[in-house]
C-alpha cells in the first residue's frame, strides 16, 4: 500500500494515515480505491488490531472526494466506476470499531468514507469543511452519502445538504449529528482513539434492531410534507434539466424505507443511471475539470502578475475592478475626471469592506489595508508607476481612443493597456495606440466582484507577451481567463446576443411574451430573453444594433424587432432601470409583463408552438453561434468556449456549455436539426461549414482532447 | 344485455368535517351501516338478492380500512352471502361505485347491487392514505404534481375567471342549497344519522352558509397563494408555459367543504325488481371514466361527459339536468363554458361548495339528488360527473322510467 500507513499502538488501535504521495490533498483516485480491499482485509484479519482510527497525512484535510480526473473519464457512459460503496460498507461491518479524525476538509467521497466509520471526531478549526458537493457537478453521492446522511440527521435536514452541496463547519456538523465530537485542532486522533478504547462500538446505529429514522419515514405525516415540498422545489429550480438532484431525492425516498444494504443498492443503481447521462459528462468536464485547467492558466506563458495596476474610469465597472485588484493585494490607482469622481468609485470598495467586516468575513485591519491599496487621483501622471493600465470608461470608441492617447502620453508608449469593453472590436480601439501590440481587450463581467470570468481579447496586432500578461493579471485576480480573438462582440457578448435576438424573433411571430420568457428559463438559462433585455437595457440593445449597423454598412441585416425596441425606447420604456420595459416594475411587487406590448407585436397564432420547440431554438441558436466562433477562429479551445459560456452569460450549465451541448446531441443530429430550423426560420440557423464537415467526419468538439 | 335500474338512493346528511361536527363521534362504519340498513328497511329488501356492495372511499385506512364495504354489510345484518368491495378513484369514487354496481347488473353478474360511498373526513383526514403519486419523487417529478387548489387556480387563470366570477358562483350555490332544503327537495333521500344511544345525531346538512355574500367572500384570503408562491405555481407554469403567473382565486368559501357522510344506491335488473316488488325510478343509460392532464387535474368532467354522450348517441342538449361536483367553482365554470351548459341546468339545488364533499360518498349522493329533482320537475335525463385526483373523471347518465 502506497497511500495508507498502518501503525498499531500498545492498545491494539491501528492508526491508518491516508496520505497520497506527491499530492497536497488526498483524493479517491483509482489507485487509492484499488488499495482499499487490502487495507480492509488487513484491518479485519490482523488479530493484534482491536480497533481503527482513520486520519490524514495532509495538513489540508482528510480527503477531497473522488478524483474527478479518474472518475470523469467514464462519465456519460454505462461503464461502472470502481465499487466504492461496497468497499465502504465492508469497512462499516468490519467487526471492529472504526473512528475517523477530521482535522480539515472531508468532501464528497471523503465525507462518505467518514460516514462509514462508527464515530467521527472533528477539529474545532476553520479548516474543517464537511459536505457532499457531488450535485454541483451533475453527480450524486454514490458511496453511501444519500443513505447514511439521512439516517443520521433525518430526511428534512439531509435533503438541503445533498441537493445544494454546501459544506458545513464543525459546529454545524455537530449540531446535525454528522460528527459525534468536536475537539481542539490537533487533538482529533487522541479523541478518536479514546472513543475506540473506552466505548468502541463496532455496529453502525442503522444496523441495530432498535434503529429509527430521525424525523420519521417518508410516509409519516412529516415525511410526506417534506417530500411534497422537496419534489416541487427541485423541479422549480431545475426545470427537469438536471438528473442528479432528482435522483438524489429518489435515493433518499426509496432508500430510507429499507435496510441499509438495500438502500445502498438503490443508491448505486441511481448513481449509475445519473453517471451515464450527458449532463454528468458535461458538468464534470466543464464545471470542474476544464475550469480547473483554465484556472491554472495551462495555456499561457509564465509571466509575473502585475504588482501595480491603474484603472481609468471609476464607474461601476472600474470601481468593481479596483476593489477586485485591491482584494488580491494589487496596488491600484483609480483614475477619473476628478478626484471626487474617483473617490466615489472607491466608495464601492468601502461598502463591500464594511459589509465583510460586519459579517466577520474580514478584520478591520485587513479591510483598512485593502482600502489603502486603492489610491484615487485625477492626475494621469500617477500612471507612471503602473505595470498595466485597465481602461474602463463608457462604451464609446472615440472616448476610448482619447484615453489611450492620454495614457500613453503619461505612462509612455510601452505601457500595456487593457480595454474593458463588452462589444467594441479591439483591433479598432488599438488604432489609437502607438504600440497596438501592447493593446489587449480585458472584458470583465458585471458585477466584477461576483463574476469570475475574464475574457481576454487578442486584437489583430496584440502580441503573445501582452496576452500572457493580461492572462496573468486575470489569474492574479482569482478569475478564470479565456483567450479569444477579436470579433464584433468577441465570443461571449456575440453568443449571448443571439439568445436575446431569438427571443425577439419569437415576439415578432406573435408568440406570447410569457411563453418566450418561460421557454428561456426552462432551457436552464437564468432568465428569459425579454426580461434580460430589460435588465441589460432596451436602449443599450438599440445602441449596439446601431453600432453594428454603422460598422457593417450594407451588409447589415435589419430585423423586424428593432422597430419594436425603438418604439419602447421612444416611450421611455428602456428597461428595468426605468421601471418600465417589456415588463412593468411596480414598487414592492413582482414585475409583470406590460399589457401594452400586445399593440406593438403581431397577434398570437391560433395554435401556440410547443415549448420544446422554443427551447430548442433558444439553445441551438446560441450553440450555433459558438460553433461559428470556432469556425471563424474567434475561439479555439472547446474548454474555454464551454466554461466561458456558462460563467460569462449563464449558458445552461446542465449542458456543460454550447460545444458540449452539440457533442451531447451528436454533431450529425445537431446539424440536421439546424438545417430544419433554417428551412423554417432562415439562415441564422444555417450550420457553418466547419461544423458540417465535423459532422460528416463523425467528429466532435472534444474528440481531440478526449483522445489525448 | 340486462338493463340496470335504480330502485332507491339514500344519503346521510353531511356533518362538518371537524371535531365539532355532528358526525365526528360517529364512525364511518356506522355511517355506511346506517345507509345499508335504510336501503333494506325502506324497500323491505330481501338482502340475499344483493350480490355485491360497492363503496367508494378515498382514505381507506384506520376506521375506513380493511374493506369497509364488507364490514358494513356484516354490521347491517345483510345476508352473509353479500360481498363487499371498496373502490378508490379519488373524488369520483362514489359515482364509480354506482357505475361498477350497474355494470355488474348489466353483465348479468348481479341481480341486485348497491353502489355508494363513505368518508369521515373529520376522523380520517384527507391524504391519510399517503400514496406514491404526490410523494414519491419518481412520480411527483415526472407528473408535475401540484395540489388540487393550484390546479383550480390554474383553470381560473387560463380561462380568465375572476375572483368575482368564482365568488358569485359560490354565493349562488349557497342560495340554491338553502332553497332546496327550505322546500324539502332533499327529503326523499335523506336518512338522519343516529348516535350510539339511538337518538338522531344529524338530520340536515350542517356545512351550509346561506347568508354568504360576494362582499363577505371577498374578504377571504386565497387559500393556495402561499404554497403556490413557495413552489407549486412554478410547476404549473412549467406545464403551462403560456402562463406568466397563476391567479389565486380559490378559498374555503368557493371550494368544496370538508364534511362527513355516506350514501348508497340500490341498482338491479327489472326482473329482480319485479320479484321483490321494487319500483324502478330510473334507468342507468351508461357510465364512463377518463384520464386527463394531471397537473391541471380537474378538467375531465367535460371530456368524460363528451365521451359518454358520444357513446350513447346523445348531445349535451339532450340532457335536462347536470350535476357536477363543486370541487372548486372554476371547475364548474369551465365545464359550463366547454359544453355550453346554461347555469339553470347545472347543479340546480346547489352543491359541495354549500353542502360539502365527503370524498368517497359524493358521487352517489349527487346522483340521488338529481334523481329527486328529475322526479320533482318531471324532467327526463340527467348527467352526473365529477373530476378526480391525478387527472381523472367519471360520468353517468340516468333516465327516468
Amino acid at each position: 500500500m502506497r497511500n495508507f500507513i498502518i501503525e498499531t499502538d500498545a492498545d491494539g488501535i491501528a492508526l491508518v494515515t491516508f496520505d497520497v504521495p506527491g499530492r497536497s490533498m488526498n483524493t479517491l483516485s483509482d489507485a487509492v480505491i484499488a488499495e482499499l480491499p487490502d487495507l480492509i482485509e488487513t484491518l479485519k484479519n490482523d488479530g493484534a488490531i482491536k480497533g481503527v482510527v482513520l486520519c490524514s497525512g495532509k495538513a489540508s484535510g482528510f480527503c477531497a472526494g473522488a478524483d474527478l480526473g479518474d472518475l470523469g473519464r467514464a462519465a456519460g457512459t454505462r461503464i461502472a466506476p470502481p465499487p466504492l460503496s461496497e468497499l465502504f460498507r465492508r469497512l462499516e461491518v468490519l467487526g471492529k470499531p472504526v473512528a475517523v479524525a477530521l482535522e480539515g476538509l472531508a468532501l464528497g467521497g471523503g465525507l462518505e468514507l467518514s460516514l462509514s466509520c462508527h464515530y467521527r471526531v472533528a477539529a474545532d478549526s476553520p479548516k474543517v469543511k464537511l459536505g457532499l458537493p457531488e450535485v454541483t457537478v451533475g453527480l450524486l453521492p454514490g458511496a453511501g452519502g444519500t443513505q447514511r446522511l439521512p439516517r443520521l440527521t433525518g430526511v428534512a435536514k439531509a435533503l438541503p445538504l445533498l441537493l445544494e452541496g454546501r459544506p458545513l463547519d464543525s459546529a454545524k456538523a455537530l449540531a446535525l449529528g454528522i460528527v459525534d465530537e468536536v475537539v481542539p485542532a490537533g487533538e482529533t486522533v487522541a479523541a478518536a482513539k479514546r472513543w475506540v478504547r473506552e466505548k468502541g462500538d463496532p455496529v453502525a446505529r442503522w444496523d441495530r434492531k432498535d434503529y429509527r429514522l430521525p424525523g420519521g419515514l417518508p410516509y409519516s405525516a412529516g415525511g410526506m410534507q417534506a417530500f411534497i415540498m422537496a419534489n416541487a422545489t427541485v423541479r422549480k429550480r431545475t426545470f427537469g434539466n438536471y438528473p442528479a438532484p432528482e435522483n438524489i431525492l429518489k435515493c433518499v425516498f426509496e432508500g430510507v424505507q429499507v435496510p441499509i444494504d438495500a438502500g445502498l443498492r438503490i443508491e448505486t443503481n441511481y448513481f449509475l443511471n445519473t453517471f451515464a447521462t450527458p449532463q454528468a459528462k458535461g458538468m464534470v468536464r466543464s464545471l470542474f475539470l476544464s475550469k480547473q485547467a483554465l484556472d491554472k492558466g495551462d495555456r499561457s506563458a509564465k509571466v509575473a502578475p502585475p504588482a501595480g495596476v491603474a484603472v481609468i474610469g471609476a464607474g461601476m465597472m472600474g470601481a468593481g475592478i479596483a476593489y477586485s485588484q485591491a482584494l488580491k493585494g494589487i496596488n491600484t490607482i483609480l483614475v477619473d475626471v476628478s478626484e471626487a469622481a474617483a473617490e466615489k468609485g472607491k466608495d464601492y470598495a468601502r461598502k463591500l469592506v464594511a459589509a465583510d467586516i460586519a459579517k466577520g468575513r474580514t478584520t478591520q485591519a485587513q479591510g483598512d489595508a485593502l482600502l489603502d491599496r486603492i489610491k484615487v487621483t485625477a492626475d494621469y501622471a500617477a500612471l507612471a508607476g503602473a505595470d498595466l493600465v485597465v481602461e474602463a470608461v463608457f462604451e464609446d470608441a472615440a472616448l476610448k481612443h482619447e484615453i489611450t492617447r492620454r495614457v500613453q502620453a503619461a505612462a509612455g508608449p510601452g505601457i500595456i493597456i487593457g480595454s474593458n469593453t463588452s462589444t467594441l472590436p479591439i483591433t479598432g480601439l488599438a488604432q489609437a495606440s502607438e504600440r497596438p501590440e501592447n493593446f489587449v481587450g480585458i472584458h470583465f463581467f458585471s458585477p466584477v466582484d461576483k463574476m469570475h470570468l475574464v475574457e481576454i481579447i487578442r486584437g489583430a496586432k496584440t502580441s503573445d507577451e501582452t496576452v500572457a500578461r493580461a492572462t496573468a493579471y486575470a489569474m492574479a485576480l482569482g478569475k478564470t481567463p479565456i483567450v479569444v480573438n477579436d470579433s464584433r462582440g468577441f465570443y461571449t457578448s456575440r453568443c449571448f446576443g443571439t439568445y436575446i435576438y431569438e427571443g425577439l424573433e419569437m415576439l415578432m411571430e406573435g408568440i406570447p411574451p410569457a411563453l418566450i420568457d418561460n421557454a428561456g428559463r426552462m432551457t436552464g438559462m437564468p432568465r428569459g430573453p425579454l426580461e434580460l433585455t430589460d435588465d441589460v437595457a432596451v436602449d443599450l440593445t438599440v445602441r449596439i444594433a446601431g453600432q453594428t449597423r454603422a460598422a457593417l454598412g450594407d451588409a447589415y441585416q435589419a430585423r423586424p424587432y428593432e422597430v419594436v425596441l425603438e418604439k419602447l425606447v421612444d416611450m421611455g420604456r428602456t428597461g428595468r432601470k426605468a421601471g418600465a420595459g417589456f415588463y412593468d416594475y411596480p414598487a414592492g411587487a413582482a414585475k409583470r409583463l406590460w399589457g401594452g406590448l400586445a399593440d406593438l407585436v403581431p397577434a398570437a397564432p391560433a395554435t401556440l408552438p410547443d415549448v420544446a420547440v422554443l427551447k430548442q431554438r433558444l439553445l441551438h441558436r446560441q450553440a450555433l453561434e459558438a460553433a461559428r466562433c470556432v469556425d471563424e477562429g474567434v475561439i479555439a479551445d472547446p474548454r474555454a468556449a464551454d466554461v466561458g459560456a456558462i460563467m460569462g452569460w449563464g449558458f445552461a450549465p446542465w449542458t456543460g456549455g454550447p460545444l458540449s451541448y452539440i457533442d451531447g446531441i451528436g454533431a450529425v443530429a445537431f446539424v440536421a436539426q439546424c438545417d430544419r430550423l433554417a428551412a423554417l426560420h432562415g439562415d441564422r440557423f444555417a450550420p457553418p461549414p466547419g461544423l458540417r464537415a465535423m459532422a460528416a467526419d463523425g467528429g466532435g468538439y472534444y474528440a481531440a482532447l478526449d483522445a489525448a | 344485455m340486462p338493463e340496470a335500474y335504480i330502485f332507491d338512493a339514500v344519503r346521510t346528511p353531511r356533518g362538518r368535517g371537524k371535531p365539532d361536527g355532528s358526525l365526528h363521534s360517529i364512525t364511518p362504519l356506522s355511517l355506511s351501516t346506517q345507509v345499508l340498513a335504510a336501503l333494506r328497511d325502506r324497500n323491505g329488501l330481501d338482502t340475499s338478492w344483493v350480490d355485491d356492495v360497492v363503496l367508494g372511499c378515498v382514505s381507506p385506512v384506520g376506521d375506513q380500512g380493511a374493506d369497509i364495504a364488507r364490514t358494513a354489510v356484516l354490521m347491517a345484518d345483510y345476508a352473509e352471502s353479500v360481498s363487499g368491495i371498496q373502490v378508490h378513484r379519488y373524488c369520483a369514487s362514489g359515482l364509480d361505485a354506482v357505475n361498477i354496481a350497474a355494470a355488474k347488473v348489466m353483465a348479468g353478474e348481479a341481480r341486485l347491487a348497491i353502489g355508494g360511498g363513505v368518508e369521515s373526513m373529520s376522523r380520517i383526514p384527507i391524504n391519510s392514505d399517503g400514496g406514491a403519486w404526490p410523494i414519491d419523487p419518481d412520480s411527483a417529478l415526472k407528473n408535475y404534481f401540484v395540489p388540487q387548489g393550484i390546479s383550480a387556480d390554474l383553470i381560473a387563470t387560463l380561462d380568465g375567471f375572476s375572483r368575482t366570477d368564482v365568488d358569485a358562483y359560490a354565493v349562488e350555490s349557497q342560495r340554491r342549497a338553502a332553497r332546496a332544503w327550505k322546500e324539502g327537495r332533499f327529503a326523499r333521500s335523506i336518512v338522519p344519522v343516529r348516535d350510539q344511544a339511538g337518538n338522531i345525531a344529524l338530520a340536515h346538512d350542517e356545512h351550509m352558509r346561506p347568508d354568504a355574500t360576494i362582499e363577505g367572500l371577498a374578504g377571504l384570503k386565497p387559500a393556495f397563494q402561499v404554497p403556490g408562491e413557495a413552489a407549486f405555481d412554478a410547476i404549473a407554469i412549467q406545464r403551462y408555459p403560456q402562463v406568466e403567473h397563476v391567479e389565486h382565486v380559490h378559498h374555503a368559501g368557493n371550494s368544496s367543504g370538508i364534511v362527513d357522510g355516506a350514501s348508497g344506491v340500490l341498482i338491479g335488473t327489472k326482473e329482480a325488481g319485479a320479484a321483490l316488488g321494487l319500483k324502478p325510478r330510473a334507468r342507468i343509460r351508461g357510465g364512463a371514466s377518463i384520464g386527463s392532464e394531471p397537473t391541471i387535474m380537474l378538467t375531465a368532467p367535460a371530456t368524460v361527459s363528451r365521451k359518454l354522450l358520444d357513446r350513447l348517441g346523445m348531445t349535451p342538449g339532450d340532457i335536462d339536468l347536470y350535476e357536477l361536483n363543486e370541487a372548486f367553482a372554476a371547475v364548474v365554470l369551465r365545464m359550463m363554458a366547454a359544453l355550453s351548459i346554461p347555469h339553470d341546468k347545472m347543479n340546480v339545488n346547489g352543491g359541495a361548495i354549500a353542502m360539502g364533499h365527503p370524498l368517497g360518498a359524493t358521487g352517489a349522493m349527487i346522483l340521488g339528488a338529481v334523481l329527486d329533482e328529475l322526479e320533482r320537475t318531471g324532467k327526463g335525463t340527467a348527467l352526473i360527473t365529477l373530476c378526480a385526483g391525478a387527472g381523472q373523471g367519471a360520468a353517468t347518465v340516468i333516465e327516468r322510467v
